[in-house]
């Protein structure tokens, strides 16, 4: 049997079929010198053809190869793989069974690793109260700046128009039972004990988190926390402290802001929806509000400071020697600190509650 | 000697990056079948060169003419068909992360119309066993292989088409003795019986050594001199003849019997 043109990679699809179709009592040599072209591909073709013949008993040589045709099949004959079987996984109800087990035993394990990050986060800082020597001042005054005053611009903005959201909404609703004034006690309720410090900690989580992975992480990949520990540097003490501390140094801060923000907002759009004037928007909020709700929604900030800052700095030490994982680490790290925080606030919230602030 | 097919034509090439002259009319031939090893001091813009063939890099002046095609001035079509007729194998192999092995070197294939998708599979697992790999490395993700392994994997890829040439950066920096000549072994082996023109950076003399048909020395911003090994230690250059008389390069060179044996066989 002789074989013409060109047998590659373009024309194997259809070489195959032909080749597939043969017989082996039809063939006893293959004449491949009228091939203008062979490649590896056209070459696996002839090899696979070989085989074939001979599980049946049969040899087919081939002949006519030049010198390059020849040690190429030579080579892709050599090479020709031996097919592995994979174990597959059958998904009976054990396996699923198994699977789930392991899930759940994943997220136990992650929640333990997270206090084990808190934990260490409170003992260093403990050791730098005793040995105030090796605590990182500047690293702290810059993270502050960073987490903090960077922060006020977004804060503010949002926080003054989640006011004017409240009011502009409470107003139309309230105004059908003609208890428009309320909406003061709407606004200052919602924003102070919830709202103000609930979304500004989204919002540091979604900028904070990401940078404290992102930045840690990124140490992590080019093997710069490793050389911090051969030169007897603690990562915890420098790099986790100073993070986490200017959270929680800062989030109440940042928190108090988006209260002012948010009753700013809530107040000049009464005033311009309703005619609440500021003067009366006052007198009402001193009157109408205890000063209990800007405690109870501050006394939440430091405990979602920490949940920010350990989840941040955890997800960054998780980061592997690859691109690809940095950047998983990144958005889990925002993904897990929002929803812990908000958890955290259903949490506080059902508290306050039954003690019945 | 008869006349050899000239399969990289550079001449005049000049590239820079601002007010820094990397290569001033530099001009080098390739010929078909050859390894050809390129060599120069740090920051003399090898890597430069490769991505100037490679069309990665567009020199500021100069002619590159690849396969008779003059690879600056080619439309879109010719571009694509020349881009299919060479192969580049990165330093760390830059396999794409999303994607197995076998699906890495798939990539290049599925351009190709009307190609089987199992064949296209028996294909890549093929590649990955001429290569040296193991079958079941096929199924592993980049992350989970060794540099020298990615190494091997890249070369698959780049071989995947089967090119005219394959480009090598680098191929043995960052492996161990033992993986870096098997390496050596691998390209020498698959060039010869492939048929493929090798264009090869790097700075292990053992590689020189061990596969290089001749060598390209780059400095002073050119190609200061093209020869075999043995050229080489005649050139009388200070860089070069510090180059191939140094201490390693002695070395390399009591080594290099061995290495011819093992071709013999």
């Amino acid at each position: 049997m002789h074989l013409s043109g060109p047998l590659t990679i373009y024309t194997v699809t259809a070489a195959r079929t032909e080749l597939q179709a043969l017989a082996p009592d039809d063939v006893s040599t293959l004449d491949i010198s009228a091939l203008d072209r062979l490649d590896t591909a056209g070459a696996w073709a002839l090899v696979q053809l070989q085989t074939r013949f001979a599980d049946a008993g049969r040899d087919v040589s081939i002949t006519g190869a030049s010198s390059e045709a020849a040690s190429l099949l030579e080579s892709v004959e050599q090479a020709m793989p031996e097919k592995q079987a994979v174990a597959e996984e059958r998904l009976t109800f054990k396996a699923w069974l198994d699977r789930f087990g392991r899930k759940v035993m994943s997220g136990v394990a992650f929640l333990r690793a997270l206090t084990a990050y808190l934990g260490m986060f409170l003992h260093r800082l403990g050791r730098a109260i005793r040995h105030p020597s090796e605590f990182r001042l500047t690293s702290l005054v810059h993270h502050c700046e960073e987490v903090g005053l960077k922060a006020v611009p977004i804060v503010a903005l949002m926080a003054f128009l989640i006011g004017v959201v409240l009011a502009f909404q409470g107003s139309t609703q309230l105004r059908q039972f003609g208890a428009e004034v309320f909406v003061v006690d709407l606004i200052a309720i919602s924003v102070l004990r919830e709202l103000g410090i609930l979304l500004t900690a989204i919002i540091v989580a979604g900028r904070t988190a990401s940078a404290f992975t992102a930045a840690i992480g990124s140490m992590k990949m080019r093997e710069e926390i490793d050389a911090m520990r051969t030169l007897g540097l603690d990562p915890a003490m420098n790099l986790f402290v100073p993070r986490i501390l200017a959270l929680l140094i800062m989030l109440p801060i940042l928190g108090l802001i988006a209260n002012l923000a948010g009753l700013f907002g809530g107040g000049l759009m009464s005033w311009i929806d309703l005619g609440i004037s500021p003067a009366m928007f006052m007198t009402r909020l001193v009157e109408g509000t205890s000063v209990d709700h800007v405690f109870v929604g501050l006394v939440k900030a430091p405990f979602f400071a920490l949940i920010i800052g350990v989840v941040g700095c955890h997800a960054g030490m998780q980061v592997q020697s690859n691109a690809e994982s940095l950047g998983r680490m990144t958005s889990n790290a925002v993904v897990t600190a929002i929803f812990a925080v908000i958890v955290a606030d259903a949490v506080f919230s059902i508290f306050f509650a039954r003690i019945g602030i | 000697m008869t006349e050899r097919e000239v399969v990289i034509k550079l001449r005049g090439i000049r590239n820079q990056f601002g007010s820094q002259v990397v290569h001033e009319d530099l001009d080098l031939d390739v010929y078909r079948g050859e390894i050809l090893g390129v060599v120069g001091g740090s920051g003399t813009g090898k890597s430069v060169l490769l991505r100037t063939i490679a069309g990665l890099q567009r020199p500021a002046a100069g002619s590159v003419d690849v396969l008779g095609t003059d690879v600056l001035n080619a439309d879109e079509d010719t571009r694509q068909a020349l881009e299919n007729r060479w192969g580049v194998m990165f330093q760390d192999g830059a396999l794409f992360s999303s994607l197995t092995v076998r699906e890495n070197i798939e990539v290049p294939m599925r351009a190709i119309p009307g190609l089987d998708p199992a064949i296209r599979s028996n294909l890549a697992d093929l590649k990955i066993s001429m290569v040296g790999l193991q079958y079941l490395a096929g199924d592993k993700y980049p992350s989970e292989l060794s540099g020298g392994m990615r190494k091997r994997a890249g070369l698959a890829r780049a071989l995947a088409l089967d090119p005219d040439i394959v480009f090598l950066d680098e191929p043995t920096a960052g492996l161990d003795p033992i993986g870096a000549a098997a390496f050596d072994q691998l390209i020498r082996g698959l060039s010869h019986s492939l048929g493929l023109t090798v264009f090869l950076v790097t700075h292990d003399l053992d590689t020189l050594h061990a596969t290089c048909d001749r060598i390209a020395v780059l400095a002073e911003r050119k190609v200061l001199v093209t020869g075999t090994m043995q050229d080489m230690l005649d050139v009388d250059h200070p860089w070069v003849h510090e180059y191939f008389h140094g201490p390693r390069a002695r070395a390399a060179a009591q080594a290099e019997p061995r290495a011819s044996e093992k071709k013999g066989d």
